[in-house]
């Protein structure tokens, strides 16, 4: 599949669209697709503070529980609260079904994430399709 | 997002190359290489699944499962002696769900039982047990003039549940259903599968034989008298059949039941659904709500325990256990509060000191609720109890429920 080239990608299968000094982030298709139907969304309340690389949440499916990680570090600004109730929205539309909007304490960190290409190219090889 | 990778030295089921054909998700199983689930775009994921079995019919590999097979002139007494229930109830041809019990009343295995002859017995087993308890029965039964085969390579065992099980099995009754072939193979230009088999009218934990057909491009095959049993772990109506492990003739039945299946909606199913199916209706898992360190009494499965045989493994320390009163017991569990209980997690009075753990625990597709069974003591399992789920470091509000969360809707 084309990945959107309007944003960044992250080995654990999280993307993240930014515009000045705030972002959009939420996991790939290729995550949702592995985790099976998703039945619960866990975000961070607004205001609290995420780290590069740490948990800010998890995904749940019927059988498991799945971290997910901040791409960059931030404030989170805004939560989508549509995902407390239709969890399955990531299932239908993981590129725009977002999870949280977050104030970017460097937006520096964005150069170390893979470009679409990168990113397709590494859940290839990782051995997805 | 955190990934498991599979070992490396895991077993298979002779239909493993279809289901990985058919694009399902494999994961590892107490040693075997499974499918958790099938591709949505064939009508698969677990939440499709487990409503497929609800509403239709879905098909389950579950070869994984061993056979033991016990059979002589004192196949009666050695089954009596290493089972707790009573298989002197058992006509020819009839099952019960028993278990294989340690001296001290905890379990070694949960078990089909099933009298295929005069003397001759069909224990269903587990997959992660299969070697323990074919070394378990045959280390128990030494002294009893009867033998003791372990037949678990020798089966393909394909359940086949749902209200439309029946409807789905007598398509192949009588009639060499067309199978379509997903590969061209080489040789085999169609593919032809049929059952001869009283479907309907086999009751509920009976056993009989049937007589298949196979046909393979020229090549036809008859197996008589293969094992179709009108049981399964799902709580719908249903069977397992169990046909030769032949890896050829595994996959034309596997591919006949779904084309035979296809008017009824049919779907093939994976360890996921297989779980939550089971869940919702309270069955017990080994390694969750039985185990080595978990007697009878706590799991709640008194009625399979027939303290009035004088004798059976494990009955003098159930006794004991019994005038000594339980401390804990197994409770179905439902969320209150927003958060899924899952196995392992603790469970927590209202003041947060620990009380419990969690020994299953799912979404539940049908019910569309966060359920759980989970060991507490006496005084939490009244229905009504509000306690917490520890969920990552939260405790999470639930409740107990009365169990079995779902039952089979009684036919009009």
């Amino acid at each position: 599949m084309g990945y959107p080239t309007d944003r960044k990608y992250t080995k654990q299968h999280e993307w993240i669209q930014a515009s000045g000094n705030t972002a959009t982030v939420g996991i790939t298709d290729h995550a949702q697709e592995a985790l099976g139907d998703i039945v619960f969304v866990e975000l961070p309340k607004v205001g609290a503070e995420v780290t590069a690389g740490k948990s800010f949440g998890s995904v749940e499916s019927v059988k498991a529980v799945s971290d997910i990680y901040a791409p960059v570090s931030g404030t989170v600004k805004e939560i989508n609260e549509e995902l407390t109730t239709s969890p399955e929205n990531v299932n239908k539309d993981a590129h725009s079904a977002w999870m949280m909007k977050i104030a970017l304490q460097d937006p520096g960190e964005l150069n170390a994430l893979l470009s679409a290409a990168d990113y397709e190219k590494f859940v290839a090889e990782e051995g997805g399709h | 997002m955190s990934s498991v990778e599979a070992t490396s030295a895991v077993r298979k089921t002779a239909l493993n190359a279809v289901h990985r054909q058919m694009g399902a998700k494999m994961v590892e199983f107490n040693g075997w290489e499974m499918p958790v689930e099938y591709p949505a775009s064939i009508g698969g994921g677990i939440v499709n699944e487990h409503m497929a079995v609800r509403t239709g019919v879905g098909i389950f590999d579950v070869s994984h499962m061993g056979d033991i097979r016990l059979a002589g002139q004192q196949a009666l007494a050695a089954v009596q002696h290493i089972s707790m229930n009573d298989p002197s109830r058992l006509a020819v041809g009839q099952a019960q769900y028993s278990a294989l019990l340690y001296p001290l009343g905890t379990f070694v295995d949960d078990v089909i039982v099933h009298r295929l002859g005069e003397d001759e017995y069909l224990l269903v087993i587990n997959a992660g047990t299969r070697e323990k308890d074919f070394g378990w029965v045959r280390d128990n039964t030494r002294q009893f003039d009867c033998v003791v085969e372990n037949l678990s390579d020798d089966f393909t065992q394909i359940a086949i549940q749902g209200p439309k099980a029946v409807d789905l099995m007598e398509k192949l009754h009588g009639n060499m259903v067309d199978v379509p072939i997903a590969a061209a193979g080489p040789g085999a230009s169609f593919q032809k599968l049929r059952i001869d088999a009283d479907f309907r009218s086999l009751k509920f934990y009976w056993v009989t034989k049937g007589t298949m057909f196979t046909m393979t491009g020229n090549v036809r095959r008859n197996d008589n008298r293969i094992m179709i049993a009108r049981t399964g772990y799902t709580v719908e109506d249903g069977f397992e059949i169990y046909i030769s492990s032949n890896e050829t003739i595994s996959t034309i039945v596997w591919n006949g039941l779904l084309a035979a299946g296809k008017e009824f909606g049919v779907v093939p199913c994976g360890l996921g659904a297989r779980n939550t199916l089971r869940l919702e209706g309270k069955l017990p898992l080994y390694g969750h709500e039985i185990s080595d360190t978990i007697n009878v009494w706590e799991a709640g499965l008194d009625r399979f325990c027939k303290m009035e045989k004088p004798e059976f493994i494990g009955r003098a320390a159930l006794e004991k256990a019994k005038a000594e009163g339980v401390k804990r017991t197994l409770v179905g569990l439902e969320m209150t509060e927003r958060g899924i209980a899952r196995d392992g997690y603790k469970v927590l009075d209202n003041a947060g000191r620990e009380i419990g753990y969690v020994t299953s625990g799912s979404p539940a597709p049908f019910l569309k609720k966060n359920i759980a069974l989970a060991y507490v003591p006496l005084e939490f399992a009244p229905i009504g109890t509000a306690i917490k789920v520890e969920i990552r470091g939260q405790g999470v509000a639930a409740q107990v429920v009365p169990t079995p969360f779902y039952k089979k809707p009684k036919k009009a």
